[in-house]
């Protein structure tokens, strides 16, 4: 047996040990549903809700916010990331401001994106978008910080004349496994945002509002149901990123990265 | 005509403690057109600072280098720099490498790639044109870095111990391929090392610096032609001659 799939059998057989374990205790030491959901409970309630059709319409509700809140924080983090991390007056600049917001926890954001958005898809993004701006801005900013000043050097001499040419043709390629680490980051932290901002009201669809409205009607197997989702869901994006930036990014290096 | 002329050069470094490090202090040199130059002295005598500044990555406190007839103010391709430590883009393939100073300049796709290709035949790469630096040995990059200087068509060729970090076999091959490729594109060369052997082998001209501040202290003609003989007499002669210099600078501290 070779150890890929020794490797597959055991994971197989080690998640099949704790549904049995989990099923046991629920059914016959717990006994209530509602204190903790079995996983035949779980599983019949997977059943209904994939009839209804939400969960599908919920979890794309969800990557929409997902998406909207990324893709701001990186067309937002990476320029001023750029700025700061190549030009120094952008750095005594910016820093100041940055190093005030940086620390205010994205959630605290919530108040303010219902009373600039409403409760709107935006709304949920901006959450979203507060949690995975700064990973991105950071990481870019030591990326350009950190580029190896003989590359840069090579850039001069081979005809590079202008900061606009040594950061495209450089500086950003130099930075670019840096970077993809902090998107990889971002987007941990976003997923975390997210259902936090799906629950706290933010939005009226979405898994973390549907994970909250269940809980509210005591229908602790949907609950369950939609944790699980989330938690496979935030899984699959990870590894569809780092294998995109593997194959697609950097194929120049040697090593795994992100 | 592209030869090198320094006059009076001087470079100061501050220093934490508010003074000044005199790396180089009333530097005068001409370098012919065509003329294969090597650089030795003690080390910290300035001859990466020299070359730097000849390249215009640093500015001069005192004097000038002109080239061709013009001040050096900054970088130009057509100073063409071999660094010392791996400088390849890691992200870009060797054709591309190669192509670098060629795309800057706006030479379309097609056309840059078919000089670049003509470039890493020359360093005799051609079977690696596609290959990703990482997966070079430590020579076959400095002959990429080689021959993406030389893409550019620069009047001088400068080279910070190109060399250095090759083990004694490679290094042998290098500097034979390096004098051929330097008959084939008629290149002024200005080649720092600190191996007085190298030296000999290579050069027209052996320029000897002196530390604290560095100075030119000699200049020794090699009329020789090539391939020199390492083991002849005359090279062992001229090789004691440039070592007991560099001894004799460097005890003078
Ligand atoms: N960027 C720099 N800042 C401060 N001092 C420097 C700098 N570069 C070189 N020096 C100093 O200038 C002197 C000459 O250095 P360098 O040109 O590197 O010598 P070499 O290449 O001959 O070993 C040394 O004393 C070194 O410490
Ligand atoms: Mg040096």
């Amino acid at each position: 047996m070779n150890q890929q799939t020794q490797k597959r059998l055991l994971g197989i057989a080690s998640l099949a040990v704790v549904a049995i374990i989990w099923q046991i205790i629920a059914e016959y030491v717990v006994g209530r549903s509602f204190i903790l959901p079995s996983v035949t409970d779980v599983a019949g309630a997977f059943a209904n809700l994939l009839g209804s059709g939400t969960l599908l319409a919920d979890t794309l509700v969800s990557l929409e916010h997902f998406g909207i809140g990324l893709i701001a924080a990186f067309l937002l983090g990476v320029p001023i990331g750029i700025l700061m991390g190549w030009f120094r007056i952008g750095d005594y600049l910016l820093d100041p401001i940055i190093e005030i917001l940086r620390p205010i926890p994205p959630l605290a954001w919530i108040p303010f994106a219902i009373i600039w958005f409403g409760l709107t898809t935006q709304a949920a993004g901006f959450v979203i978008f507060a949690g995975a701006f700064f990973p991105i801005l950071t990481a870019t900013y030591s990326g350009f910080r950190d580029v190896p000043k003989v590359f840069v050097e090579a850039g001069k001499v081979l005809g590079c004349d202008t900061s606009l040419e040594l950061i495209r043709y450089v500086a950003l390629p130099a930075a670019i496994p840096g970077i993809a680490s902090g998107i990889r980051i971002a987007m941990g932290v976003g997923w975390m945002c997210l259902v936090a901002a799906e629950m706290f009201g933010v939005s009226n669809y979405g898994l973390g509002y549907q994970l909250w409205h269940n809980y509210y009607l005591h229908q602790m197997p949907n609950v369950v149901v939609y944790m699980l989702i989330l938690g496979l869901t935030g899984l699959i994006i990870d590894r569809i990123f780092r294998n995109y930036v593997e194959r697609q990014l950097l194929r120049w290096r040697a090593g795994e990265v992100a | 005509m592209s030869g090198v002329t320094i006059r009076n050069l001087g470079k100061a470094f501050p220093k934490e403690d508010g003074t000044m490090t005199q790396a180089l202090e009333g530097v005068n040199l001409d370098i012919r057109d065509e003329e294969f130059i090597c650089l030795v002295g003690p080390s910290g005598c300035g001859k990466t600072t020299l070359l730097r500044i000849i390249a215009g990555l640093e500015t001069a406190t005192t004097g000038s280098v002109i080239v061709d007839g013009r001040a050096v103010t900054g970088p130009d391709p057509k100073r063409g720099m071999v660094f010392q430590e791996y400088s390849l883009f890691p992200w870009r393939r060797v054709v591309d490498n190669v192509a670098f100073g060629l795309e800057m300049r706006g030479v379309g796709k097609e056309e840059r790639r078919k000089t670049a290709d003509h470039y890493i035949e020359m360093v005799g790469l051609s079977q690696f044109r596609d290959a990703y630096p990482y997966e070079l040995s430590g020579g076959m990059r400095q002959r990429v870095a080689i021959a993406r200087a030389l893409a550019n068509d620069p009047d001088v060729l400068l080279m910070d111990e190109p060399f250095g970090a090759l083990d004694a076999q490679t290094r042998n091959r290098m500097q034979k391929e390096l004098l051929s490729l330097w008959e084939k594109t008629k290149k002024t060369i200005v080649f720092v090392t600190h191996s007085v052997d190298e030296a000999v082998y290579l050069s027209d001209r052996i320029v000897v610096l002196a530390p604290r501040p560095g100075t030119v202290r000699e200049s020794i003609t090699i009329p020789w032609p090539r391939p020199r003989d390492r083991t002849s007499a005359e090279f062992a002669e001229v090789r004691r001659r440039v070592l007991r210099m560099i001894d004799e600078s460097e005890s003078a501290q």
